[in-house]
């Protein structure tokens, strides 16, 4: 009997531990999320803006924290820790210890009222000590789940609380809890911890003088909800700050501390906070005091160039400060460092460090109790073969407590664990989560509408400011109106069930209630009316709390005026309502992948684990891509043996069909549903899939420069792998010097082609161990060689080889008029250095596939100037296009390393399952609809649509909808020139007519 | 007057940013006046010149649309759309003589709740300050209520709405002849079309219910009478406006009803 669980257990509820779970409750299985902290989110709830894009991270997280939330195969056990994990892969056996909240969770409905009247000042640890909260609180005000917190350490026991509350949550009896949970698969995403800077206290201050804060504070005063509202302030007397210095590697980059790695996102997020803190104040400047800047990521270096050119962001290379000095009188801080051979000093008005990271807090218990191993610094272990799988079956590993890594790739990092939890669990998809049965929805059809009033007290949040009976009395006068009623909370489990009763006593086809937002609550409420057996869209919401009665406290009568109108105008609305069908439509369990690379392979033999079926398309006659030109790893792997039994699986799966020397010629249809027109050698083939996976990799640049292809002692870093790896090292050369950033990084390229620096020295090391006499000197502009490759690094250098940085204006100069000559300038001699190598290995940029351009039109999907595909979202939908059903992966979406193509290439499948596991997919409603009486096929809304959409039908020249695609945005609505295409329930129609109940009495 | 002058303010708020932005003022407690009324919408993009200009004959006082940040759009390239709209409309305004300060377009974050009620402070001030719109009450300016009118249905006309909506892809993508539509040359096609389309649907507007002449209509609508005339031809071509009679030499044209959307 198969004792496989289709379960698995998320550690950790940050953005990571939310897209796993999420991926996997989407794809069948139901999800447990632990979490120490008494709110899911993590790291990134607390960011106020993200790099490259400057999104704003709330704006972008909040509606996968409530996803999270409300998703019906997600459980969230938060306030816990994990107690003990036994059994095995398919079957593990898990005891979770949940800490006392002191709040019944099923009560709580997140009303607020116990942190007003609590009179208990905290430091709010959210906002890193720069306000206060309570000591029943919740910890910001999107947190999910939105259950408020007594904070025991805090708490005096004065019982206000239990007072207040009206919904009778305050339960100060509870104990700790023990939940015994069966699962058949875990991942572990636990985060980091900040490296703890009061270590640091002597040398920057930090703690003794107010004005040097970590990167983490700034991020707080910088963003709207925090402290400062969004100023930058001196902590010793609240004067904006104009002159800012940050200083790189604290806590990172150093052995003296134990902590040698780079933590990989700390430049970024500094030059993000350079450009931000500019934003908010024109006149401030800073400066970034840096060894390497580590902007290796995707249109990273743009940024990079970008706050310089326009933010005024000084960057000083090659400075590892070592202290902080405060001046006396003014607080301002003194800083020496070193600047064209010269020390210098200089004075700022504020001081940031750039914190690094550390492992999570327990990790080293964590990792005893699932049996894993962690590194040297208590992360966890993977090999860059398996980069998300833990050396335990069954247990998985992402985010940065895998290596240090900034939000995209924890993210996709996250989808590629949920893919191998799949892998596991695949057999038992569908056996334990629930689909949610309906009755019978009632025809409503042309009926008068007959609507239903609710209107909320929310405790007093608000019947204290608005005279709620007055709003109840007044919405009995409202034409349709047939039954109206004020409620102490609408949203609580008993009004759900009155809500039921009165929808059938008074035979309601529409429901209306004035309570809270309803980008919260909105899917409650419509739960509900579906219960009855309404349609979810005959529903709808007036907001007078958080738009009303909490924003205008001191006047209650307007405020009741104004709750008054929101009534009139959502029933003005909901009068116009119509029941919208949710059309199913069905789905091939099958996934085309294009490229037969490393990505493309590992995609395949995922999907085939899953129990899809995959056809790679390769253009090439044989498989693995730019891996075929790859030997070694950075520890010494052995590629070619891995690839060759990679290539063996791909070929023995018989999920798995090949087409080499073939191309695609044309992609139809859409998500679910796609057919594909292949070119094998001439020949035309179609086949049928539900989803695309574009994996069709890059190339290594042929260099231009420096005599490549003039000289054979010129080499690109993968001739030299080649050369190493064949033992031809010539056992009589003395000397190699690589140069980097050869065809990047430069006017052409302006990007990073990251691999290079650690590509450099992983053979230089490799020739180094080949023959310990050779010399290798390195000429580099910035070595980026971020998280634990960074130990490589450090190797490097302890063994000899010399690092010699250039800039733009000192570049290399290679001459062979007197055999092979380097010229290169020195910054610490302050002079030329001539090198005469026996090879001259060229760091050569990784370029796109030029056949991106022809793919990128036939799939409609977009490319980044440098000819990368391009994202539906560069944080957090990393491998998806805005198109739904088509994922890119590897280095068709950027450079990167082999074990990120793996880590891509799975969270592509991951992604890809959400819709291949489900036997059909649900148009939701709210979609856009052509009148094609009106329509004239001028192709507008084609051209507007975001999301490929609507097209016109070449045959009946007018648009057509494709519905599942529509996200319901309106924007062809708002564009089309004959006004034919219209949003439902969001037409014309109905916003005229709330908008116009908002400015007249009478309807 | 007795009482104080309360706007009446109309707010067009995206779901994902702007209105979370006023959710999150709630959630924080900071006050603003209690005029405003807002109006969801899933994206800033989807509200709509005509949707607007509407809300002005209705009698708003003033007019907020609330997007995201450029580069936050929960729907890419939404907001882009929102602002070009909200310019073409507040040209409009200005053309007729209407107060364009009354329309607003502000971006505005999930996380920006105090600059949210702040926001709404200074713009029910700004509201306040400049008074009461001139089509509201009991006595509205019948000749800017006129104008609103024609310049809504300038607004739900092919021509402005298809090249409003195509001017983002034409400059930022390239035409059809894969060139980049240098910007100052849309703004001319576009500052034309407006400028002529006003013109004509006020023409139509006047010659609803009574037949004009050429010189009538110019003189009512301040135009130069040749321009008036090139406008009753285009007009007679698209077949909204014929020619009702000839009295004393003189043709006098009416709106062809069917042609009226």
């Amino acid at each position: 009997m198969d004792e496989t669980i289709g379960a698995a257990l998320v550690i950790g509820g940050g953005i990571a531990g939310m897209q796993s779970a999420l991926d996997l409750a989407d794809s069948g299985f139901y999800v447990y999320i632990v979490d120490y902290s008494p709110s899911i989110g993590g790291a990134m709830a607390q960011l106020d803006k993200t790099f490259p894009t400057n999104d704003c991270a709330m704006c972008i997280m909040a509606p996968k924290l409530v996803e999270t939330g409300r998703h019906q195969n997600i459980k969230l056990i938060t306030n816990a820790n994990v107690e003990n994990v036994e059994g095995e892969a398919g079957n593990f056996k898990v005891t979770i210890n949940k800490r006392p909240r002191y709040v019944d969770e099923s009560k709580c409905t997140g009303c607020g009222l116990c942190t007003q009247r609590c009179p208990v000042e905290v430091k709010d640890e959210y906002n890193r000590g720069f306000k206060i909260r309570k000591a029943v609180y919740i910890k910001y005000p999107q947190a999910v789940p939105p259950i408020h917190c007594i904070d025991q350490d805090h708490c005096i026991g004065c019982g206000i609380c239990e007072t207040q509350c009206r919904a009778g949550a305050i339960k100060y009896s509870q104990t700790q809890e023990k939940i015994d949970l069966n699962v058949g698969s875990i991942i572990v995403s636990p985060g980091f911890e900040e490296f703890d800077l009061r270590t640091m206290r002597r040398e920057y201050g930090y703690g003794r003088f107010p004005n040097v804060v970590s990167s983490l504070e700034l991020e707080r005063m910088l963003s709207a909800t925090g402290p400062y509202g969004g100023v930058v302030l001196r902590p010793s007397d609240g004067k904006v700050a104009q002159k800012i210095a940050f200083i790189q590697c604290v806590g990172s980059r150093d052995r003296s501390i134990g902590n040698p790695y780079c933590s990989s996102v700390c430049c970024m997020f500094a030059i993000k906070e350079a450009v931000i803190a500019q934003e908010h104040t024109p006149e401030l400047s800073s400066t970034i005091f840096f060894m390497d800047m580590r902007a290796f990521g995707k249109e990273f270096d743009d940024y990079y160039i970008r706050a310089a050119k326009e933010h005024k962001v000084r960057f000083v290379s090659n400075n590892r400060i070592s202290s902080v000095e405060e001046m006396p009188k003014t607080k301002n801080l003194k800083i020496v460092y070193i600047f064209g051979g010269e020390l210098k000093e200089e004075e700022f008005d504020l001081v940031v460090l750039s914190v690094g990271m550390e492992k999570p807090k327990g990790a080293h218990e964590l990792g005893e109790k699932l049996g894993i191993e962690l590194n040297d610094f208590d992360f966890c272990n993977t090999t860059i073969f398996s980069p998300i799988s833990t050396n335990k079956p069954g247990i998985y590993v992402c985010g940065v407590f895998q290596d240090p890594k900034d939000i995209p790739d924890s993210v996709a990092q996250a989808s590629g664990a949920a893919t191998k939890v799949s892998s596991i669990i695949a057999s038992q998809r569908n056996t334990l989560t629930t689909v949610k049965e309906y009755p019978p929805e009632k025809e409503v059809g042309e009926e008068e509408p007959r609507i239903g009033a609710f209107i909320c007290h929310c405790g007093i949040n608000i019947g204290g400011v608005v005279n709620v009976p007055k709003v109840v009395e007044y919405a009995k006068t409202l034409p349709n109106v047939i039954f109206a009623e004020e409620n102490l909370y609408t949203c609580s489990q008993d009004t759900q069930e009155h809500i039921k009763e009165k929808i059938k006593e008074h035979n309601l086809n529409r429901v209306m209630v004035a309570s809270c937002t309803p980008r919260t609550h909105g899917p409650l409420f419509q739960n509900t009316v579906a219960e009855s057996g309404l349609n979810p869209y005959l529903f709808e919401m007036a907001n007078i709390r958080d738009q009303c009665s909490w924003v205008h406290m001191e006047e209650p009568e307007r405020a009741t005026e104004k709750a008054k109108d929101l009534v009139r105008m959502a029933l003005a609305k909901a009068r116009l309502s119509t029941a919208l069908p949710k059309v199913p439509i069905d789905v091939k369990p099958s996934a085309l992948v294009i490229g037969g690379g490393i990505s493309g392979m590992n995609a395949a033999l995922e999907l085939a684990s899953q129990g899809f079926e995959a056809h790679i398309v390769e253009k090439e006659s044989e498989l693995g891509g730019l891996v075929n030109r790859l030997h070694y790893g950075l520890k010494g792997e052995d590629i070619p043996t891995w690839l060759n039994k990679t290539i063996e699986n791909v070929n023995s799966n018989d999920k798995i069909k090949i087409y080499k020397n073939t191309t695609v010629k044309d992609v139809n249809g859409y998500v679910g549903n796609f057919v594909t027109t292949l070119d094998q050698n001439g020949e035309e083939k179609e086949i049928e899939h539900g989803a695309i996976i574009v994996a069709s990799g890059g190339a290594e640049y042929q260099p231009k420069e420096f005599l490549y292809g003039k000289n054979d002692k010129v080499l690109t870093q993968l001739e030299f792998d080649n050369i190493l790896y064949n033992n031809e090292l010539d056992p009589n050369a003395k000397t190699v010097v690589m140069i980097q950033c050869v065809g990047c990084r430069d006017e052409i390229r302006t990007y990073c082609s990251r691999v290079c620096c650690v590509e450099a020295v992983k053979n230089a090391l490799k020739a180094k161990e080949k023959n310990p006499q050779i010399s290798v000197f390195v000429l580099f502009k910035d070595m980026r060689t971020y998280g634990f490759r960074e130990i490589y690094y450090e190797e490097a250098a302890r063994q000899g080889i010399q690092f010699i940085r250039f800039f733009d204006n000192t570049k290399p100069v290679v001459t062979d008029d007197n055999g092979l000559e380097v010229k290169v300038y020195d910054h610490f001699l302050n002079e030329d250095v001539v090198i005469k190598p026996d090879y001259l290995v060229l760091s050569a940029a990784t370029v796109p596939n030029p056949d991106n351009y022809d793919l990128a039109k036939i799939l409609k999907v977009p490319l980044t100037k440098d000819g990368f595909f391009l994202e539906a979202h560069m944080k957090l939908r990393p491998v998806e296009f805005a198109t739904d059903g088509i994922f890119v992966c590897g280095l068709a979406h950027s450079p990167k390393f082999f074990n990120e193509c793996i880590s891509q290439s799975s969270a592509a499948v991951s992604r890809a399952a959400t819709i291949l596991s489900k036997e059909k997919l649900f148009v939701e409603g709210m979609v856009s609809s052509v009148d094609e009486e009106l329509c004239i096929g001028c192709r507008t809304c084609e051209f507007v649509c975001p999301y490929g959409a609507v097209r016109k039908d070449e045959e009946e020249l007018v648009a057509k909808v494709m519905e599942v695609l529509c996200k319901g945005c309106g924007i062809c609505a708002g564009s089309c020139p004959e006004n034919a295409i219209t949003i439902r329930n969001y037409t014309e129609t109905q916003l005229t007519a709330q908008a116009m109940a908002a400015l007249r009495e009478a309807i | 007057m007795a009482t104080k002058f309360e706007p009446k303010i109309l707010g067009f708020l995206c779901n994902w940013c702007s209105y979370a932005g006023a959710d999150l003022a709630g959630v924080s407690r900071y006050q603003y006046p209690a005029n405003l009324r807002i109006v969801r919408v899933m994206c800033s993009g989807r509200v709509e010149p005509s949707l607007i200009l509407e809300m002005f004959i209705q009698g708003a006082d003033g007019i907020l649309v609330g997007g995201c940040h450029f580069g936050d759009c929960h729907y890419q390239t939404g907001n882009y759309f929102a602002e070009k709209r909200v310019k073409l409309t507040k040209k409009l305004l200005k053309r007729i003589g209407f107060e364009e300060e009354r329309l607003r377009l502000e971006w505005i974050s999930a996380s920006e709740g105090e600059r949210f009620a702040e926001t709404i402070r200074e713009f029910t001030k700004q509201i306040k300050e400049i008074g009461p719109s001139p089509v509201s009450g009991t006595t509205p300016n019948v000749d800017i209520l006129k104008a609103l009118f024609a310049a809504k249905n300038a607004v739900k006309d092919f021509r402005l709405k298809l090249l409003v909506s195509r001017e983002l892809d034409l400059v930022m993508e390239g035409n059809v002849y894969n060139e980049k539509v240098p910007q100052e040359e849309i703004d001319t096609v576009l500052d034309a079309a407006i400028n002529y389309e006003l013109d004509r649907c006020s023409i139509i507007f006047e010659v609803r219910d009574e037949a004009l002449s050429v010189d009538e209509l110019a003189q009512r609508l301040e135009l130069p009478p040749n321009r008036v005339l090139q406008h009753i031809v285009t007009l007679r071509d698209r077949g909204l406006v014929m020619l009702d009679r000839i009295d004393n030499d003189t043709p006098l044209y009416l709106a062809v009803e069917e042609g009226i959307k």
